[in-house]
């Protein structure tokens, strides 16, 4: 087998296949070598129960970045993003208060709970589109560092400084406050209705190992309106035939352009001599041989498990291992044979297909966090169930369905180390939340997976399971991601990259790190960019 | 005052009477109307127990030489009965830590390297920012050369710490206290110590980011760099050096006159009128109230605009911190502690601190609050009765919004307190002859604070320097002409330091 490449890419995740698609554009010889006997990583589509296909994962997609989705023709390579719209919080009153994507149904619906908040929802939507938009320019963008008085980065910084100022002074002070507060916080100054409050909150906890009042959340709610799906910001969609058909899509782009991807290839180490990566040896012993080495595997896998200690800085070996990467989520995916009752909305009512929720209070939602902070699963968790069959009828059989079950809190650590029975039982906690609200949906289930961050990290090699390969906090956002100064993609020795979430500008399934890394590492070889540069808002 | 002043500054506490001696000093003619009996606010010496005295506020880490040379305060008997107070670490089996001048005593090998390297970094950083509590905050948009001066000024201190310690800086300022401590120590009662002044006084706890390095910072801003000087006679004796000082200088200071509001004509704040109706005209009136107080019960929302309006009723102002004074019959034995000289932290885990702060978010408080203690009497005797002692204390957590009311809940909340002392100094309870418990609802109640938050708004990142108590007042100055602020719920916020008094009146002598 071949054993020589210009650049190898570890990790066959939707970033690692991004970065190597446009290595193999810019004229690189690349290999993707991957530890799975599938390629996505955290973006798959699995049979795991005949005749249902499981985005088992990531199971929405909202990030990935329109100008990257055109510029490598993921559509021509079999990408289709069916947006899917409805989102239920139901409330133990049997009442429930809806998310519509019409701002005049979503005014209407408020207003069934309280007047003043439906008036104040237009402020709020205003406010956080206009910080989705400012953040959207800078997330296919290498980040600044701010230390450096080199003419690139003072550049930077400049371009950073004149999209704030262009806000108008009065938005800089509140962008400020907004990004260092909590969801709790930002929302209580808009809303006075405590269901309408959790509604919007549900965003700020998504991944994330804090709760809705602690500072910093209200970031993490703007990192899930900033996306888009064909240019409608805060809109999120589906990947026909699951979260798999973008790596599909995007490993399709990278053959074209000449790449090969390895499966069943666990990298042991990267080999670095004097200096310098050049290649790495697979755990069989294999070494395969390159100038350019990208890791895709989260920071601190990869600067505490495949590089030896020796071939990097001690300060960075501390940094990795301080690194917030923290097991906070927990999976349920779910089979079933027939569509769940949800008695609260009437039958053929259009919310029925969308998505369902089954917090109704902000308390509950900061309780959920308690339990995770005491080395517990939530016992009241937030589950968000997405019916992905309703809107992508590949996913299963006409009349059964896949709905995909993402909670909060899941702790990556439980007391005498998690065992098959207590994820069961993290399972049905999870079950019982549902048929609190739907009560033929136990009967139905035909075959579930649960995933507890322990079978996410195993599978796919999460640290911890964490999705988001870090917690977004600001402490890693933007030059401080993932570690500072090294926040420009570039690892500690000479030919060494990162392109995984743990890059900036975070998770998601963006492609965006993957896209940013590659620029990085072409500009390092002196070839041309052909990495887009800017998002298609303007 | 035969003329009228040119300025009247509504409230004596400390702020208001540090502003007040500075611009006496510059030759104003200034009133200072103290609504209580007594000037210094949280930081009077009351009588809480027949020959027992006690002020809320107990210790002065943000002291700064130069308030002291500014306004002679020795000259006007201000004395320190401690200079230093070390921080103990309080262990219920009495293996406790000391940290004293700048070392860590009783700890492992390891963790006191590492307090080494801690200290020094902080003390680094303390001294950079330093500076910057002491100006007006600056307002980029505004154009004013001073303002852009004060940005580059910020930058080139953050560029001149080193390239290493700068992006630390940037790091570490959105890290939980938690997870700076676990970065540096293992001890868990050290962590928890030392996690003490990161969330003291606000709602947060250990695990809440983007707010302990600012405020451990914030603490470290006196020329002690975090050590606790006490004043004699408590923090009071400093607070009648400051009103002294002031009348020194030419000022008059009026106590038990209320301001019921301040007079608005044309647009402009023109004078204030007494509760008991009496009006008094000035050419500038100065709040140091809390915002809240200030624009909406002084001033008036109808002569703000509602975009303004909204930015301060939005501010969060609900303390969580209860003080308690105890009167002691006799020095009470805390267990493996000769003499309890120190302040002591009542806190085994910071989980401890998080579980009491879980408790105090829904409106509740746990069985376990943690504590810090100190007994001013063995360093000031005259504060309590010979032989007799005071114990000063900071409760947290407690809700300002407790779930039925304070008067439900004070009697038990004293106990549970009580039950924490007693825990690390069995029989103390035996020595209590008297108590007095200050919740957040008392403190508004007897001084005023709205939500009896110490800082009159939460002291945190979102709510800090040009975002403190918001734009459009944050270097002083307010939308109405005449009208300032001069307390902690501006630039820097609170603690016994001056800086929001001495910066505002900086700010009121340029105006012409």
């Amino acid at each position: 087998m071949k054993n020589r490449y210009d650049a190898i890419v570890i990790g066959a995740g939707h970033n690692g296949l991004t970065n190597a698609a446009y290595l193999a554009k810019g004229g690189l010889d690349v290999l993707v070598v991957e530890k799975n006997d599938y390629i996505g990583g955290a973006a798959v589509s699995r049979e795991l129960h005949e005749g249902w296909l499981y985005s088992n994962c990531s199971y929405v997609c909202s990030l990935l970045r329109q100008s990257i989705h055109r510029d490598l023709d993921l559509t021509r390579h079999g990408l289709m993003i069916v947006p899917y719209s409805g989102t239920t919080n139901f409330s133990r009153t049997g009442d429930y208060i809806a998310e519509y994507p019409d701002h005049a149904m979503q005014y209407r619906e408020v207003r069934r709970h309280s007047l003043r908040d439906a008036d104040a929802t237009h402020r709020y939507n205003t406010d956080l589109m206009r910080y989705a938009r400012l953040i959207r320019h800078f997330l296919l963008r290498t980040p600044a560092d701010p230390t450096s008085f080199r003419p690139r980065d003072l550049g930077e910084l400049m371009f950073m400084g004149k999209k704030f100022a262009g806000m108008g002074e009065e938005q800089v002070y509140e962008f400020i406050r907004f990004m260092t507060m909590s969801a709790g916080d930002f929302l209580d100054e808009y809303f006075e209705n405590d269901l309408v409050k959790t509604m919007y909150a549900t965003s700020s906890i998504i991944g994330t190992a804090l709760g809705v009042y602690s500072p910093g959340t209200a970031y993490v709610l703007l990192h899930h309106v900033m996306g888009d799906v064909d240019g409608a910001v805060g809109a999120w969609g589906l990947a026909r035939g699951g979260m798999g058909a973008i790596s599909n899509a995007i490993a399709g782009a990278l053959r074209e352009h000449g790449g090969e991807i390895r499966t069943n290839a666990p990298v042991q180490q990267i080999i670095v001599r004097n200096g310098r990566a050049v290649g790495v040896a697979l755990e069989g012993g294999e070494e395969i041989h390159a100038d350019i080495v990208v890791s895709n595997l989260d920071p601190k896998r990869t600067f505490t498990v495949i590089m030896d200690r020796k071939d990097i800085p001690g300060d960075l070996r501390k940094k990795a291992e301080n690194f917030k990467i923290r097991g906070s989520s927990g999976k349920v995916n779910i089979a079933l044979t027939g569509a769940p009752d949800f008695p609260s909305l009437p039958a053929g009512h259009p919310l029925r297909h969308g998505s369902f929720q089954f917090l109704d209070s902000m308390e509950r939602m900061e309780r959920a966090y308690d339990d995770w902070k005491h080395g517990r699963w939530s016992e009241d968790p937030f589950v968000e169930m997405t019916q992905s069959s309703m809107w992508d009828p590949t996913l299963a059989a006409p009349g059964n369905y896949f709905v995909s079950c993402f909670i909060q809190y899941c702790p990556a650590e439980v007391e005498g180390g998690w065992t098959p029975q207590k994820r069961d039982a993290f399972g049905e906690t999870v079950i019982d939340q549902i048929c609190n609200y739907s009560p033929n949906f136990r009967e139905l289930i035909a075959h579930m997976e649960v995933r507890t961050p322990y079978e996410i990290e195993n599978e796919i090699g999460l640290t911890e399971g964490n999705i988001f390969q870090g917690e977004l906090t600001i402490d890693q956002l933007m030059f401080n991601r993932p570690f500072p100064g090294y926040s420009q993609y570039r690892g500690p020795v000479k030919g060494m990259y990162m392109c995984g979430s743990g890059t900036h500008p975070g998770g998601g399934v963006s492609s965006a790190c993957g896209a940013n890394s590659a620029r990085e590492i072409l500009r390092d070889l002196r070839r041309p960019n052909v990495v887009p540069e800017d998002d298609v808002d303007e | 005052m035969s003329k009228s002043p040119d300025i009247i500054i509504i409230g004596g506490g400390h702020n208001g009477l540090v502003c007040a001696a500075y611009l006496a000093k510059a030759g104003r003619r200034v009133l200072v109307l103290e609504a209580a009996s007594q000037v210094g606010g949280l930081g009077a010496t009351r009588e809480f127990a027949p020959g027992f005295r006690a002020s809320v506020a107990h210790t002065l880490p943000q002291l700064s030489r130069k308030l002291v040379a500014d306004l002679a305060l020795e000259h006007h008997g201000f004395t320190l009965a401690a200079q230093a107070l070390p921080t103990v670490a309080l262990s219920r089996n009495g293996q406790h830590l000391h940290v004293a001048d700048g070392r860590l005593h009783g700890g492992s090998a390891a963790d006191s390297a590492a307090y080494l390297d801690y200290a020094r970094l902080m003390k680094k950083f303390a001294e950079a920012i330093n500076p910057f509590w002491h100006k007006e905050p600056p307002v980029p948009g505004s154009g004013k050369f001073r303002d852009i001066a004060t940005l580059g000024q910020f930058g080139w201190k953050l560029r001149t710490l080193g390239r290493t310690d700068m992006r630390e800086l940037m790091r570490m300022i959105a890290l939980p206290a938690q997870d700076l401590m676990d970065e540096y120590f293992d001890s868990p009662l050290l962590k928890a110590a030392l996690s003490w002044d990161a969330n003291v006084g606000s709602k947060l706890a250990p695990r809440s980011p983007n707010n302990a390095l600012i405020a451990l910072l914030y603490r470290m801003s006196g020329d002690l760099t975090g050590g606790l000087p006490m004043a004699t006679g408590g923090t009071g004796g400093l607070m009648e050096a400051l009103a002294a000082s002031a009348r020194g200088h030419g000022a008059e200071i009026r106590t038990g006159s209320r301001v019921a509001r301040v007079i608005v004509e044309k647009g402009e704040a023109v004078g204030v009128a007494l509760e008991d109706g009496e009006i008094i005209r000035a050419g500038k009136t100065v709040s140091n109230a809390d915002p809240k107080t200030s624009f909406f019960k002084l001033l008036g929302a109808r002569h703000l605009d509602i975009q303004f309006t909204h930015r301060i009723k939005r501010l969060r102002t609900d303390g969580y911190v209860a003080k308690l004074h105890l009167a002691l019959g006799e020095l009470p034995a805390f267990t493996g502690l000769e003499r309890p000289e120190a302040r002591l932290i009542l806190a085994p885990t910071m989980a401890y601190i998080e579980n009491a702060y879980d408790e105090a978010k829904y409106g509740g408080y746990a069985r376990e609050l943690p504590m810090e203690v100190l007994l001013p009497s063995l360093h000031d005797p005259g504060l309590a009765p010979a032989g007799q002692h005071v114990l000063s204390a900071q409760v947290q957590y407690a809700p300002y919004a407790v779930k039925g009311g304070w008067d439900a809940h004070r009697d038990s909340f004293l106990e549970t307190a009580l039950d924490n002392l007693q825990r690390y100094a069995p029989g103390i309870r035996d020595c209590v002859l008297a108590s007095e418990l200050l919740t957040p609802a008392d403190l508004e109640q007897q001084f005023g604070v709205s939500g009896g938050h110490w800082h009159h708004g939460e002291f945190a990142l979102d709510n800090w320097w040009m975002n403190r108590p918001t734009y459009g007042a944050s270097q002083y100055r307010t939308p109405v002409p005449g009208f300032y602020l001069c307390g902690a719920g501006a630039h820097p916020g609170g603690g016994i330091m001056g800086a929001a008094g001495s910066n505002a009146a900086r700010a009121i002598l340029e105006e012409k």
